[in-house]
C-alpha cells in the first residue's frame, strides 16, 4: 500500500498534536514519543525494503495524479535518509529525557522535536519542489522554537540571527521557485527534469539553478556556513545534536536532489561552482576547527568540514562517488549527533567550555572518553568505523574523475578533523584530574544509553557496510540516472 | 503590466533590504515582512497577470480560467510567513525583554562566553 | 488605565455577532466561492481579539473558558486526521470524497469531507492567532 510512505511524516506530526494536549502528563509524553518514533524506524525500515526490492514508490495526494498534484515519493536514498533520521532523533530524545529538564519538557518540547522530524522526513521524501519548501519551513519553524526554548541569554541572542538568515534563505527559495514556474510552469521535480532535457537547460535555467545552489548551500552551511557555529552552540546539548545531525543534512540532500534530477545537464557550470565551493568549505572549516578553543565551536566546524566532505561527491558525479557520500551522509548524521552529545555533556560535567580549562576526565568517566575516541577515529575515517567506506568511496570516484585538488582537500580535511578532536581528547581526557571523585556528577543511565546506542550504530554501519552495500548502490544508480526517477513518478 | 509589478516587487525588495540591514530588531522583523510580500508578488506575475477569469469552478469555459496554481502557492507561503513573522516577532519581543536592548550592534555577543 | 467607552462596548455587542455571522458564512461560502476555513478563522479571531480589546482580559477569559492553544491542536488533529482516513477505504492520503443527500427541509445538499478539514483549518488558526495576540499583549 503506497499510503505508507506518507507515514514517517504524518505519524510524528499527530503524535506532535496529541502531545499538546498531555502537557502535564510528562511520562505519558515520553511513552508515547518512544512508542511513536520506534513505529516510525520499522516503517522507514519496511519502506526501504520494498523499494529495494519493488522499485520506487509513489503516492498522490487526494488522488491527483502526476504532474498536476503534491506527491511523495521514496527512492532508496530518500528511504535511507528517512530511517536514519528517525533513529538519531529517537536516541537524541532519549538523551534528552534526562537532561533537558522538567521546565522546558512542560513547554511543548517533544512536540516541537516531532514537528522537526516531520519536516525533515518530509522534506526527504517529496516529490514536489514547492512541497520541499513547505517541508523545509515546518522544519525551520520547529526548530526556531527549539532553539529557543529555555530563553537563555544567549540563545535569545542567537536565535535572531538564525531566524532572520533562515528568513532570508527560504525568500530566495521562493524567487527560484517563481522563476522555475515562470520558464517550466511545472512544480513536479520529475515533469521540471523531463521538461529540460527535451528542450535544453537554457541558460536563463542555469542562472536559476544558482539561485537554487545558494538556498541549500546557506541551508547546508555550504561555504555560507558563517550563522552555523553560533547558532549550533547556543541551544541545550540534546537540541544541538539533533540540529547537528539532522538540519545540514536536509539541505545536503535538497542539493543532491535537485543537482542530480534536475539540473543536471550544464555540469561544467553548476557543479564546478559546487566543487569549488566545497573546497572552500573543506578549507575554511578546517581552519576554524583548529581556530577555537571552545568546544562546541570546534564540533560546529566539524559538521561543516563534513558538509563540503560530502558535496565533494556530488562535485565529481560519479557513481562510487554517491556511494560514498551516501555512507558518509548516514555515518555523519550518526556521529555527528554522538560527537555533540558528548561535547555537551563534557561542558555539563565540567561546568567548562574550553578545553584547555578541563583535564583528567578519563579518571572520573573512563568509558565516556573512550566512547570521544571512537568517535573522533570513525570521523577521522579509520577502519573498522563507519566513516572509513565513505571516505574510500569518494576518494575512489574523486580519482576516477580526475579531480585530485578536491580529493586532496577532502582528505587533508580528514587530518584537521583528527587534529581537531584529538586536541580535545588529549587536553580534557588526559593529564591532571580536575573533578575529585567526591564532586564528580555522576553519568545519568540516559545518557550512557543514547552514546552507547550511536556508538553501536557506527560500528554496525561500519562492520555492515557490506549489509548496506546494495540499498546504498541502488540509490547511487538512481541519482546517476535521473530517468529512472522520472519513469517512476510520471510513466507507469 | 508584469513589467511593472516585476519592477514593483524590485522596489520592494530594496525597501526589505534597507530595513534588513537596519540596527533595530523591529526593523528587520519588518524587513523580513516586505521581502516575503514581495516573494509573493514575484510568484503572482510569474504566473501570468489577467489572462482570464477568477479560477473558480462555475458553469464557465475552463479554458478562461487563469492559472490557479501561483494563488495556491502565494496563500500556502502567506499563511507561512504569517507563522513565522509571529514567530520572530514573540522571539524579538522577548530577547527585547531579556537582554534589555533591541540594538543588534549590542547583540552581537563576546568572544568569551 | 480605565476608559468609560459606552460606545464601544454597545457597539461591540451587536458587532460581535455580526463578525461571527460573517465568518460562518464565509466558512460554507468556500466550498465553491470565495472564502474558505483560513479566512473564516481569521474573521472568528477578530471577533474574539476586538472582544479581548474592549473588555479587559480577565472579563472574556471568564466568559469564553477556552484554551486557544489546545483549539489550535484540536484544529490541526481534525485537519490531519480526516488525511488518516484514507487508511480506512484504501485511498491515497487526503482523498476527499462529496456526495448529494436528500436531507428534509433543506433540499438536496452536497456533504462533503473536505468540510472538516476546513473546520480544523478554522479552529487551528483561530487558536494560533488569539494565542499570538495574547501572549504577545499579556506581559505588556
Amino acid at each position: 500500500m503506497t499510503n505508507l510512505i506518507v507515514l514517517p511524516m504524518a505519524l510524528p506530526i499527530i503524535i506532535g498534536i496529541i502531545l499538546i494536549f498531555l502537557r502535564p502528563y510528562i511520562k505519558t509524553q515520553r511513552a508515547i514519543t518512544v512508542i511513536g518514533l520506534l513505529t516510525t524506524i520499522g516503517i522507514s525500515g519496511y519502506i526501504l525494503q520494498s523499494v529495494y526490492t519493488d522499485g520506487i514508490m509513489r503516492l498522490d495526494f487526494g488522488g491527483w495524479q502526476p504532474p498536476f498534484g503534491i506527491l511523495f515519493v521514496a527512492d532508496s536514498f530518500s528511504a535511507i535518509l528517512v530511517l536514519v533520521a528517525t533513529i538519531v532523533t529517537l536516541i537524541c530524545t532519549i538523551y534528552a529525557f534526562s537532561s533537558i529538564g522538567r521546565e522546558m519538557e512542560n513547554m511543548y518540547f517533544y512536540s516541537f522535536v516531532n514537528f522537526l522530524l516531520a519536516g525533515v522526513n518530509g522534506s526527504f521524501l517529496t516529490g514536489d519542489i514547492f512541497n520541499l519548501y513547505v517541508n523545509f519551513e515546518i522544519m525551520l519553524l520547529a526548530s526556531y522554537v527549539l532553539i529557543v526554548l529555555g530563553g537563555k541569554k544567549m540563545q535569545l541572542r542567537e536565535s535572531i540571527k538564525y531566524v532572520v538568515i533562515n528568513i532570508i534563505s527560504s525568500w530566495f527559495f521562493l524567487v527560484g521557485i517563481a522563476y522555475l514556474y515562470a520558464q517550466l510552469g511545472t512544480l513536479n521535480m520529475a515533469h521540471i527534469s523531463q521538461l529540460i532535457s527535451e528542450s535544453g537547460q537554457t541558460p536563463l535555467l542555469t542562472i536559476t539553478s544558482l539561485v537554487f545552489l545558494v538556498v541549500f548551500a546557506l541551508k547546508s552551511g555550504l561555504l555560507l556556513y558563517f550563522w552555523l557555529p553560533g547558532s549550533y552552540s547556543a541551544p541545550p546539548t540534546a537540541v544541538a545534536a539533533l540540529f547537528g545531525g539532522l538540519l545540514t543534512k536536509v539541505g545536503i540532500y535538497s542539493m543532491i536532489r535537485v543537482f542530480t534530477l534536475i539540473f543536471y545537464h550544464e555540469t561544467q557550470i553548476t557543479h564546478l561552482a559546487i566543487g569549488i565551493l566545497a573546497g572552500a568549505t573543506l578549507i575554511a572549516g578546517s581552519i576554524g576547527a583548529v581556530a577555537y578553543k571552545d568546544i562546541r565551536q570546534i564540533v560546529a566546524y566539524n559538521v561543516i568540514i563534513a558538509v563540503g566532505f560530502i558535496l565533494v561527491g556530488l562535485a565529481v558525479m560519479t557513481q562510487e562517488a554517491f556511494e560514498g557520500s551516501i555512507y558518509y551522509l548516514m555515518h555523519d548524521m550518526i556521529a555527528k549527533s554522538l560527537l555533540f552529545l558528548l561535547a555537551g555533556t563534557m561542558i555539563t560535567v565540567t561546568g567548562e567550555k574550553r578545553f584547555d580549562n578541563m583535564s583528567g576526565l578519563i579518571r572520573n568517566y573512563p568509558a565516556f572518553g573512550w566512547m570521544f575516541f571512537i568517535v573522533m577515529l570513525s570521523l577521522a575515517g579509520v577502519p573498522p568505523l563507519s566513516g572509513f567506506i565513505g571516505k574510500v568511496l569518494v576518494g575512489q570516484g574523486a580519482i576516477e574523475a580526475g579531480s585530485f585538488i578536491l580529493l586532496a582537500l577532502a582528505f587533508i580535511s580528514s587530518i584537521f578533523v583528527l587534529y581537531s578532536l584529538l586536541r580535545i581528547f588529549l587536553n580534557s581526557f588526559w593529564g591532571e584530574t580536575i573533578i575529585s571523585f567526591e564532586d564528580e556528577i555522576p553519568l545519568r543511565k540516559g545518557w550512557m544509553v543514547s552514546f552507547g546506542l550511536l556508538t553501536i550504530l557506527m560500528f554496525v554501519l561500519g562492520l555492515g557496510a557490506e549489509y548496506f552495500a546494495p540499498y546504498v548502490a541502488d540509490a547511487a544508480y538512481t541519482l546517476m540516472n535521473p530517468q529512472v526517477y522520472i519513469d517512476a513518478v510520471l510513466n507507469d | 503590466m508584469e513589467t511593472l509589478i516585476t519592477i514593483l516587487s524590485g522596489v520592494l525588495v530594496t525597501v526589505g533590504t534597507y530595513l534588513l540591514l537596519s540596527k533595530s530588531i523591529l526593523r528587520v522583523v519588518l524587513g523580513t515582512a516586505i521581502f516575503s510580500h514581495a516573494a509573493h508578488l514575484l510568484i503572482i506575475t510569474m504566473g501570468g497577470l489577467k489572462t482570464g477569469n477568477v479560477p473558480i469552478l462555475g458553469d464557465e469555459d475552463v479554458s478562461a480560467f487563469v492559472d490557479p496554481l501561483p494563488q495556491a502557492l502565494i496563500l500556502t507561503s502567506i499563511v507561512i510567513s504569517f507563522a513565522v513573522t509571529a514567530v520572530i516577532l514573540t522571539i524579538s519581543y522577548r530577547a527585547y525583554q531579556t537582554l534589555g536592548t533591541d540594538n543588534l550592534e549590542e547583540l552581537r555577543g563576546s568572544k568569551y562566553d | 488605565m480605565k476608559i468609560n467607552n459606552v460606545i464601544l462596548r454597545t457597539v461591540t455587542k451587536l458587532v460581535v455577532f455580526i463578525i461571527l455571522t460573517l465568518a460562518v458564512y464565509l466558512f460554507f461560502a468556500g466550498h465553491n466561492s470565495p472564502g474558505g476555513g483560513f479566512i473564516a478563522g481569521l474573521v472568528l479571531a477578530s471577533a474574539f481579539v476586538l472582544l479581548f480589546i474592549v473588555y479587559d482580559m480577565e472579563t472574556i477569559k471568564n466568559a469564553i473558558p477556552l484554551d486557544f492553544k489546545k483549539i489550535a491542536a484540536l484544529g490541526a488533529f481534525l485537519a490531519v486526521g480526516t488525511g488518516f482516513g484514507a487508511f480506512l477505504f484504501d485511498v491515497p492520503f487526503l482523498t476527499q470524497a462529496f456526495d448529494y443527500f436528500q436531507v428534509p427541509f433543506f433540499g438536496e445538499i452536497e456533504l462533503t469531507t473536505v468540510t472538516i478539514f476546513e473546520a480544523g483549518v478554522t479552529l487551528a488558526v483561530v487558536g494560533v492567532v488569539v494565542t499570538i495576540i495574547l501572549s504577545i499583549s499579556e506581559d505588556v
